[in-house]
């Protein structure tokens, strides 16, 4: 059994996928590829496939990770990255590959935070930006809640800043430990931002 | 700023707002998106439902991969957005466009709509007003696509008559190429939307509706109906490719759940069963099946494109293929993938389906389907679909002692003929079948009777009997619903109303179409739908256009009754549906007609093609010398 792990990203054609469906495309991806994907053991066997942090349904992702077991004794990373990148998968573009050791702890327990650039698409509320982030950074608590259970958006946030004027860009860094993730959305709503107005990047996953 | 991307931009604004956004924004693996400008001909192909319902359909890949195949031709695709997409598109003024190149559906050639089954109709009426393209083809001028509808359900193509230009009947494959040819040689004459309609009608196997106008009789039936273009034939016979050709692979695959989420490879076409109430099985003759190995090499190939890790093998009687055993023992065998599931629908109830399943590996995850349809001999016979319960028996113990736990058995209501006594066998045979499940495991056997409700439908031996009524069909529910219980029993049946719908729609005439209109105007849409059907809207239409809905539905059709779609000919003679409904009336069976022809018509109607393509290419006898052959299957 080896591990590789995939930095890729995550194009437009594949944007507006959900977690699970992602996950289905790397299925058939490696499928395609006749890389022996290792199974789970048990009376559903789902294949060895782990996401480092699911990115969001429509989000857009420039480095993102994914790790990956097979059941080959060994691995030569060029051969598997061959594999894959003679084949068109349109909405993944391969960055890197490597090996890791299979017992390594997953990615998942490993990431803690997380940058994004987020681009915002409606011209009206836009005045005053500048403003409104400094007045956001300067609040101790922004208490905010999330399916039904409050929390506190400000200790999430590691820094917030605008980096254009037209179009509106943000760029931040936000908390993405389990239990303690940020969301972009939720900045733009404290921002008096439609949260929907949006294109959001993440632009790359950071580890501890 | 070009308009697609103004368009593409609009459509960014609105994509978070709506669910599964997914549906519209195409890019899916083995899409194809040729360029825009440098095709002469584009052709926008839709499926009038959302993209989940829409993308699995088989006929509209085969015509996506033989327009793509021409280099002078573009084929995109487009569904209807679901309503929380299609306000949101209204509000934001973005019309119907294609997922490939996101051009609006008007910029195209050519719109052809796929209609395998007849609620979808309003939601045609939908797809044009949002693609801004007028609904009525008389108010179409030529600066808006030519609008073609095709699938089973068009063999009654009077209903649409009115919005659809063109309807392709039959098989599409060698067709789509004629209209095509025959579309490219007008536009470069510059000649009117007239002319162009004149060229089509000529190409076998289209339907130009506007050349054809139906005579009524004082009593409302139909009278006939007639061409009244100098050109226009008087009977239009379906189209069929002799020999099928090799299955599409390159089939494209969602990025997002939809509906059925597998392969499919057709491995035969037509069924020599005779069933007498199934539509498919009357209007797909002549049977021709593929060989075994082009379908192995199509598997190999739609797994490579694909990566999908689920191969259906379509057929309407998967085990009526003459070498099913070969091809089971070669996919399961041959397989490296040991994740790979296949299924096989359509068994005939005997143990050799057992048998077979068992060699498809992961098989039991789904449940065995049977269809017994009735569940007395009589109404079996009736229908001509004879097996024994004895036989159904043994085959469900085969079934659950083999380790499959789910047993869900199909059966119909509303059979001509029918009694409340032949409905009660139905619940006697489920409580056997369970038995059977109980003996073998126990508790943990489970039984699912889908009861649905019988619609008598155009070109087959039922299409002169009436539907039950609203009142039959409840009492025969309610009673199923009261006896059929217990544990490990589950039970589903169909609202009667949306089979009422499915009636009218299926057997209407061209005055029905005004009744889509008011109904669609009131708000009728996604009517295959079960929660979004709104029976209310319909009645209110059919009062405000004055047609009395059981005119046709609850009418014993007289053995002479011109009917709405005889102009369009399936190959099977009116002559032997009727002996066939006679047959059925005295319960007495026909063989599968592998044994032997019963002379349905289609041999004389498509002679030329059998003998380009004789022996195995067809189930049926083979046609030598073309006069002597034809009396001799007329006297038959």
């Amino acid at each position: 059994m080896v591990r590789i792990r995939i930095h890729y990203a995550r194009t437009e054609s594949l944007r507006y996928v959900g977690n699970l469906d992602m996950h289905k495309v790397w299925e058939r991806f490696l499928r395609r590829a006749h890389l022996p994907v290792a199974y789970s053991q048990g009376y559903h066997p789902q294949p060895k496939i782990q996401q480092a942090c699911p990115l969001p349904l429509g989000f857009l992702g420039e480095d993102e990770i994914i790790d990956i077991w097979l059941t080959l004794d060994q691995a030569v990373v060029l051969d598997i990255a061959h594999a894959l990148t003679t084949l068109e998968q349109p909405g993944i573009q391969i960055h890197e590959i490597t090996q890791v050791a299979t017992n390594d702890p997953a990615m998942m327990t490993q990431i803690t935070a997380a940058e994004y650039r987020v681009i915002y698409l409606d011209n009206e509320n836009r005045h005053s930006i500048s403003a409104r982030i400094e007045h956001l950074l300067a609040e101790e608590s922004l208490l905010r809640e999330k399916r039904g259970k409050k929390y506190n958006l400000r200790p999430l946030i590691t820094s917030l800043q605008l980096k254009s004027i037209q179009p509106v860009e943000f760029e931040m860094c936000l908390s993405a430990k389990e239990g303690a993730t940020g969301r972009p959305e939720e900045v733009l709503t404290e921002l008096g931002l439609d949260p929907l107005a949006a294109r959001y990047i993440r632009t790359r996953l950071l580890v501890g | 700023m070009t308009g697609l991307q103004d368009l593409e931009n609009r459509l960014e604004r609105i994509l978070l707002s709506v669910q599964k956004p997914g549906r519209y924004v195409g890019g899916e693996l083995n899409s194809i998106v040729k360029d825009w400008n440098q095709i002469p001909t584009r052709v926008a192909l839709s499926f009038p439902d959302i993209y989940d319902i829409g993308l699995p359909n088989l006929g509209l890949a085969i015509l996506y991969d033989t327009i793509n195949s021409r280099v002078d031709a573009l084929a995109e695709r487009t569904y209807l957005p679901w309503i929380d997409m299609e306000s949101a598109m209204r509000n934001a003024d973005i019309p119907l466009y294609s997922l490939e190149s996101k051009q609006p559906i008007n910029k195209f050639d050519i719109l052809a709509i796929t209609l395998p089954y007849e609620t979808l109709y309003t939601n045609v009426l939908t797809l044009l007003d949002l693609a801004k393209i007028p609904i009525y083809s008389k108010d179409r001028d030529q600066q808006y696509p030519l609008v073609i509808a095709g699938g089973h359900a068009t063999y009654n193509p009077e209903p649409m008559a009115p919005f659809i230009d063109a309807f392709a009947i039959g098989e599409g494959e060698e067709m789509v190429h004629e209209i095509i040819n025959t579309y490219q040689d007008w536009k470069k004459s510059n000649a009117g939307k007239t002319e162009l309609f004149r060229r089509l009608a000529n190409i076998s196997g289209v339907y130009v509706p506007s050349f054809y106008e139906p005579i009524y009789n004082p009593d409302r039936t139909l009278a006939q109906v007639i061409p009244i273009e100098a050109k226009a034939p008087a009977q239009i016979i379906k189209r069929i490719v002799p020999k099928l050709p090799p299955p599409p692979t390159r089939l494209i695959v969602p990025s997002i759940d939809v509906v059925h989420n597998r392969i499919v490879i057709e491995i035969m076409r037509g069924c020599t069963r005779g069933c007498r109430f199934c539509h498919a099985g009357m209007v797909t003759r002549p049977v021709r099946e593929r060989p075994v190995p082009e379908i192995f090499k199509a598997v190999q190939g739609a797994l490579d494109h694909t990566g999908i890790e689920e191969v259906a093998f379509l057929s309407l009687s998967s085990s009526d293929y003459t070498n099913i055993l070969e091809l089971v023992d070669q996919v399961s065998l041959q397989s490296t993938d040991n994740h790979l599931v296949i299924s096989l629908p359509s068994l005939r109830i005997e143990s050799f389906s057992v048998d077979l399943m068992e060699k498809l590996k992961g098989s039991r995850q789904g449940g065995f389907t049977l269809a017994p349809e009735a569940a007395t001999e009589k109404i079996r016979n009736t229908i001509n679909k004879p097996i024994s319960n004895l036989q159904l028996l043994e085959t469900v113990r085969g079934i659950y002692s083999r380790g499959w736990t789910n047993i869900k058995l199909y059966f119909m209501i509303g059979h001509p003929m029918e009694t409340l006594e032949d409905v009660k066998a139905i619940v006697n045979l489920c409580q056997a079948v369970i038995a059977e499940g109980r003996k073998v495991m126990g508790r943990r056997a489970t039984l699912h009777a889908g009861v649905s409700t019988f619609v008598p439908k155009p070109h087959t031996p039922f299409q002169w009997v009436p539907c039950d009524t609203i009142d039959q069909i409840q009492e025969k529910q309610n009673f199923l619903k009261r006896e059929l219980r217990g544990p490990g029993l589950k039970l589903t049946w169909n609202n009667p109303y949306e089979t009422l719908l499915e009636a009218w729609l299926s057997r209407g005439d061209r005055r029905m179409a005004e009744v889509i209109f008011h109904a669609w105007q009131n708000g009728a849409k996604f009517d295959a739908w079960q929660d979004m059907v709104n029976f209310l809207n319909w009645r209110s239409a059919f009062e405000t256009v004055g047609i009395d809905p059981t005119f046709y539905t609850h009418r014993e059709r007289g053995e002479g009754e011109v009917f709405p779609w005889d102009h369009i000919f399936s190959g099977v003679r009116k002559a032997y549906l009727l002996k066939e409904y006679q047959a059925s009336k005295k319960g007495k069976l026909t063989e599968d007609c592998r044994e032997g022809c019963y002379a349905c018509g289609i041999l004389p109607t498509f002679a030329d093609s059998r003998r380009q393509y004789p022996g195995k290419a067809w189930e049926c006898p083979d046609v030598s010398q073309p006069q002597s052959t034809l009396q001799e299957i007329q006297v038959n």
